[in-house]
């Protein structure tokens, strides 16, 4: 058996894979290829919400953004960690990401010029989040799936806090209820491009799939969170955007529409409402901060004590 | 910045466990940033953070010779042992 | 400082709420990602300060969003503008110093939701105390670059602090600020004068964005 081959039947029989066992190229790379798009989309992922931790209109709400746009930092940080032990470091993929190099989710592209906007990325983009995330608990790579539990467990909350703002927005007053719709309107078909292209449009994911890093395919991602989702969309009242949305009895799943993969594909390249404002953003934040990690380095060097 | 890992005991009496790693300049920072990063929902009693580059760490491929000699050593397991009926507490 | 117990609960509840806001301005533009994780927290600590206080004085929205910039009682240099990154390190340093010095007193308070408070409060700033002294003292001692942008920031803030520089906080922040490398025997800190009532053009402006949204619709629900 070659190593290539062993390392096959090993990920194929559930066997787990830690940072210095062999594997073989394509896999290292595929995995720090997913994971830093998924720090990536974490990091960029705070600042859509972020715009409203100063305008939160509740002192109850400003708290609980708050700590949920910490986490999406802290989340970021142990994807960079995973993706650290395949051998690239958190600079090099930071780098990659500002030099417009790397990917992120394109969801993020997105403006949130309403409240209402907060409430349904919690539901929506974290739901979609969580339906993505739960399987990869289980992937083949330790440290990406020990990642994945914590952040499953933590992001708990997340969904049900964009839930609970829609509620309260909805049992409110009509202007409130209106911009709860308008979120919805603006969110629902991006949230269903979180799960990547059709299928048959998606060349990465049967290798993905064999190598135990993937365990579900996007359509059937897809279908799940639009099954759970319609239903909580009607208890809130709200309309979901789509003429051909509809209740198939016999297979039990709610049929939807296509999505716009034409928009999907541009907002990836990176021609999003948002998109040169994100990186430019995360550039500042690098750049402004330069001056402080060189006087730290500066200031442990000079109080390092010398070796005992 | 250098990298670190983190390991937190959950409560006393459990093992420090390994939960990741973070970057600081020096061990005081590197212990604010694992509480902060790793802490936050009141998961520790202790936090240790160590160098990354000061881990020795066994090679996978020494695996063989390390670890599949203790495999064969079934008479370490009481399971081993059958005991009679009839006798108890041993 | 002699203020009766009442006025420094309604300073210390706004100067928590405002040093709060201030910090989550930093959240992703923090130099570092772990950054962005500290100073989350301790803007939460200081958040969950504010409203366990806003509770013994009333509603806390009504207090928080629908309060005028005149009828905030905080230090005005809670305030001010964030700055770079060490300006905001040493405006939070001298503010978690004089915080140190006032919640101790709260623990003591015959009103038990505000002693409860202020117990919480005391270990939350020892932390905050250690996260901002040290960040004051790796920028003052660290290149020259930071160096220069740490003097500045003491010319920026020092004018600020006479609304509570006791002496006792003098000589607090004089050790770190020493350990700093920012002031020493041959450039001492100038005495910390007692300010005037401020224009409160900072705070107007940012009350204005936080706050509208709530007053846009009078009485709705979150």
């Amino acid at each position: 058996m070659t190593d290539a081959e062993r390392f096959d039947a090993h990920v194929a029989a559930e066997g787990k894979v830690e940072p210095k066992d062999w594997m073989p190229d394509a896999y290292r790379k595929t995995l720090v290829r997913q994971i830093s798009q998924h720090a990536h989309s974490e990091i960029i992922g705070m600042q859509p919400e972020g715009n409203w931790l100063t305008r939160a209109p509740s002192l109850r709400r400003k708290a609980i953004l708050l700590a949920k746009v910490q986490d999406e930092a802290g989340h970021g940080l142990y994807l960079y960690a995973a993706a650290e032990t395949l051998g690239t470091s958190r600079d090099q993929m930071v780098d990659d990401l500002i030099a417009g190099k790397a990917k992120y989710s394109s969801i993020f592209n997105y403006p949130t010029p309403t409240w209402a906007d907060i409430g349904a990325i919690g539901w929506l983009v974290d739901g979609a989040a969580i339906m993505n995330q739960v399987p990869l608990c289980r992937c083949s790579y330790g440290p990406y799936a020990r990642a994945m539990k914590r952040i499953c467990k933590e992001e708990s909350f997340h969904q049900r806090q964009g839930y609970d703002i829609l509620v309260s927005l909805c049992r409110g007053s009509d202007r409130q209820k209106q911009m709860a719709q308008d979120a919805l309107d603006r969110w629902w078909w991006p949230s269903l491009m979180m799960f990547g292209p059709n299928d048959d449009a998606s060349p990465n994911s049967a290798q993905s799939m064999k190598w135990r890093i993937k365990r579900f395919s996007n359509d059937e991602l897809r279908q799940r969170f639009v099954d759970a989702t319609v239903p909580q969309a009607h208890f809130l009242g709200l309309r979901i955007p789509d003429d051909e949305l509809r209740y198939d009895d016999t297979a039990g799943h709610w049929r939807f529409g296509e999505p716009d993969w034409e928009e999907f594909h541009r907002v990836l390249a990176g021609d999003g409402p948002m998109n040169a404002h994100r990186i430019e953003h995360r550039r500042r934040a690098r750049d402004d901060g330069q001056w402080v990690l060189d006087a730290a380095s500066a200031h442990a060097a000079k109080r390092r004590r010398p070796a005992a | 910045m250098q990298l670190w890992e983190v390991f937190v005991r959950a409560r006393a009496g459990l093992h420090h466990q390994h939960v990741g790693s973070i970057h600081a300049v020096d061990a005081e920072m590197a212990l604010g940033n694992a509480r902060d990063v790793f802490t936050r929902r009141g998961e520790a009693a202790s936090i240790w953070v160590v160098p990354s580059t000061a881990i020795v760490a066994s090679d996978p491929a020494d695996a063989a010779e390390l670890f599949e000699p203790a495999m064969d050593k079934v008479y370490r397991h009481p399971t081993f042992y059958e005991v009679p009926d009839g006798v108890t507490n041993l | 400082m002699a203020s009766p117990i009442s006025d420094q609960i309604d300073a210390v509840a706004d100067a928590c709420f405002i040093a709060s806001h201030r910090l989550t301005q930093w959240v992703s533009n923090a130099p570092t990602m772990e950054e962005d994780v500290a100073i989350g927290n301790i803007a939460l600590d200081l958040l969950g300060q504010a409203r366990g206080l806003f509770a013994t004085l009333g509603d806390e929205d009504q207090l928080a969003y629908f309060r005028d910039a005149q009828d905030w009682h905080h230090p005005a240099i809670c305030e001010l503008p964030n700055g770079d990154f060490g300006h905001t390190m040493l405006r939070q340093f001298f503010v978690d110093v004089w915080l140190g010095q006032v919640w101790p007193g709260l623990a003591t308070s015959s009103d038990r939701p505000v002693r409860g408070v202020a117990e919480k409060a005391i270990k939350e700033n020892a932390y905050h105390l250690r996260h901002s002294s040290s960040w004051v003292v790796r920028l003052g001692d660290g290149t020259d670059e930071s160096h220069h942008r740490m003097r500045s920031a003491l010319d920026d803030l020092w004018p600020h602090v006479g609304e509570f520089a006791s002496d006792g906080w003098v000589t607090a922040v004089s050790r770190t600020l020493i350990d700093a490398t920012l002031i020493d025997a041959t450039r001492p800190l100038p005495r910390a004068e007692e300010v005037p009532r401020r224009e409160p053009a900072h705070l107007v402006e940012l009350l204005a964005a936080m706050q509208a949204l709530a007053r846009e619709h009078p009485g709705a629900t979150w």
